[in-house]
């Protein structure tokens, strides 16, 4: 049985939005950006309660990063909501500089990452914004897995110290992390344990990761499911230990192959304890227009495909 | 501390010398844009600003503060922080030197008491100021933001998105300095890529736009003063577009965008030390090339 069934479906970014509402409750000190995309990101809750403490730029992504910067200076906690690919590799020298280099306390939060943002096509599907934000000195990075880990995630990154980059996501996606499962920034959650081969995955794949085991249940193979929500700092500890046990390991992520969860996770085991891995990611490509679930088909982002991964390491490493 | 405007005068001086000795020292910085700039400096940091330099706050609740954009004058900056009070003097002599805070370009991340944000990629500043002038609106802090920009850098797109934002949020108590002086690395602005009537440019824009001689202090000082009083009734930001001489101070360094990256050697430097004698308000020390 898989032990987090679907309780409904949403998309990532309403929880980043309902939260964000939350914080302007909450949260005097939070103020909230935008670069013409506070429908997309579901601003519009906090923009009609607090409208003065929303900025609406414009299309002007690397503006947003430094006026974001300069309202720290002054006590102030920002939260910048555009679209991934505009709020990382548009804009990496703004948060390069103004933001990480200087420590500013900006919450750099990000809506239609990887492939799932669909139709729109390559030049908006960032898969590689994990590796820009992770390569960054005192950047944290969070992907949470649904909608309510997004609205727990956001309502967290506000009390952590320094600057954040939290990615999510456009489409409708099943809600599973009920709400009272503890979310703590750097923690990994194990999902579900196992002693066979773990299944590391971050945001969206989380949940295929959880559908894989299932799969792999039925074939007589105890997966033990990892939601690695927080890929920087990343929880090394919880990722050893599920290791050490199964020996093994497929990790998988709605993001390139370079740069990304699996790659943080080779490194920790490289010099730790080393397994055989395998790699469910967009294999060094750009990604195209389609529906979501085409799009994780066609590149290989599928429960279907971490089972496969898993029993080829099973076979090969027995 | 307050100073004659006699006394700024040789301030200016001193600091003049103070970034021929540092840049020397380094073997490496920035002395023609820092040379140009030093009146402006030394006017917003010994008459116009009000601020607390020890402890030093970050936030700056309740002071005016300053954003240097064009970062690479950083000599100029480092000489007036520090003989505000903000630092010790000898730190001067660490300038581009390992383990110093006084790093080639400016940052917070060593800790150097004055500075806010790091700058050195050009075309950022003005946002951060943006963003400054929105917290303190937002604190019901009525002190101003100042920002200071190189006229070339002002060809980085960054600085025309947030001419924009400025007077769309009414920053009033914002007031931005381009530095046109003419010259940018590459030769002059005009053959390197022309700016064009920046007045037309940035009224355009929605600024209030004023124009000072850079380089004559009582102006600066006089414009600046104004320019503050009449904010209170505006809704715009303002932008002063001071004419200045890169080098100016040294006959050597003027006329010329040669020195806008190139420190002086040890017979220039001391070329350039004898055209700006000692002053009362001393060396930093060691008392090299003195």
């Amino acid at each position: 049985m898989n032990p987090f069934p679907q309780l409904a479906e949403k998309d990532t970014r309403s929880g980043f939005g309902d939260a964000l509402f939350k914080l302007g409750q909450t949260h005097p000190r939070v103020v909230a950006l935008t670069a013409d995309l506070a429908g997309s990101l579901k601003m519009d809750a906090f923009r009609e309660a607090f409208p003065e403490r929303f900025f609406q730029v414009g299309v002007a992504e690397a503006n947003m990063m430094g006026i974001a910067a300069g309202l720290t200076i002054g006590g102030y906690i920002p939260f910048t909501g555009t679209f991934a690919n505009f709020s990382t590799g548009r804009v990496y020298d703004q948060i390069r500089q103004s933001i990480a280099y200087s420590g500013k306390n900006v919450k750099i939060c990000a809506s239609h990452a990887g492939l799932t943002l669909g139709e729109d096509g390559a030049t908006h599907q960032i898969l590689e914004d994990i590796g820009l934000m992770k390569m960054l000195p005192g950047m944290t990075v969070i992907c949470p897995a649904d909608y309510n880990q997004t609205y727990q995630a956001t309502l967290a990154i506000a009390s952590w110290p320094g600057p954040v980059y939290l990615r999510f996501g456009r489409p409708k996606w099943p809600v599973f992390i009920p709400m009272d499962l503890s979310f703590q920034i750097g923690r990994v959650q194990i999902l579900r344990p196992g002693s066979d081969v773990t299944l590391a995955a971050t945001g969206h794949m989380v949940w295929m990761a959880l559908q894989a085991a299932e799969i792999l249940a039925r074939e007589g193979i105890e997966a033990e499911v990892l939601n690695v929500h927080t890929i920087k700092p990343l929880d090394q500890e919880t990722i050893l230990r599920s290791v050490r046990k199964t020996g093994r390991i497929v990790t998988a992520e709605e993001h390139n192959l370079w740069g990304g969860l699996g790659e943080s996770i080779s490194r920790l085991l490289c010099m730790h304890h080393p397994a055989p891995q395998r790699y469910v990611a967009v294999q060094d490509q750009f990604g195209e227009s389609g529906k979501p679930h085409e799009l994780l088909i066609k590149y290989g982002l599928t429960a279907e495909r971490i089972c496969e991964e898993s029993i080829q390491l099973l076979r090969s490493s027995q | 501390m307050v100073f004659t405007d006699n006394e700024l005068e040789i301030l200016c001086r001193q600091v003049r010398r103070d970034i021929i000795r540092m840049t020397w020292r380094a073997a490496s910085g920035h002395p023609g844009g820092s040379l140009g700039c030093t009146e402006l400096l030394v006017a917003l940091y010994f008459r116009i600003m009000e601020y607390r330099p020890h402890p030093f706050n970050m936030d700056g609740v309740g002071e005016d503060i300053f954003f240097l954009s064009n970062g690479h004058i950083s000599p100029v900056w480092y000489s007036v922080l520090a003989r505000s009070g903000h630092f010790p003097l000898s730190e001067l002599a660490t300038f581009r030197h390992i383990n110093s805070r006084l790093q080639g370009h400016p940052t917070t991340h060593e800790g150097l008491p004055g500075v806010r944000v790091a700058s050195g990629s050009l075309g950022q500043g003005l946002s951060v100021a943006v963003g400054a002038a929105l917290a303190k609106r937002l604190n019901g802090d009525q002190r101003f933001v100042f920002s200071l920009h190189g006229d070339g850098e002002i060809q980085e797109g960054q600085i025309w998105e947030a001419a924009m934002a400025a007077p769309k949020f009414q920053l009033n108590r914002l007031i931005s300095i381009i530095d046109l002086n003419g010259r940018q690395i590459d030769g002059n602005t005009d053959d390197v890529m022309p700016l064009g009537d920046l007045r037309a440019k940035w009224e355009s824009f929605g600024w209030h736009v004023a124009a000072m001689n850079g380089n004559r202090l009582p102006e600066v000082i006089a414009t600046l003063q104004r320019l503050m009083h009449e904010a209170e009734d505006r809704r715009q930001p303002t932008m002063v577009l001071m004419v200045t001489e890169m080098g100016y101070g040294v006959d050597f360094m003027m006329g010329t965008h040669k020195w806008h990256g190139v420190a002086p050697n040890r017979d220039e430097a001391l070329r350039a030390l004898s055209q700006l004698p000692p002053t009362p308000f001393g060396d930093f020390e060691p008392l090299d090339l003195v």
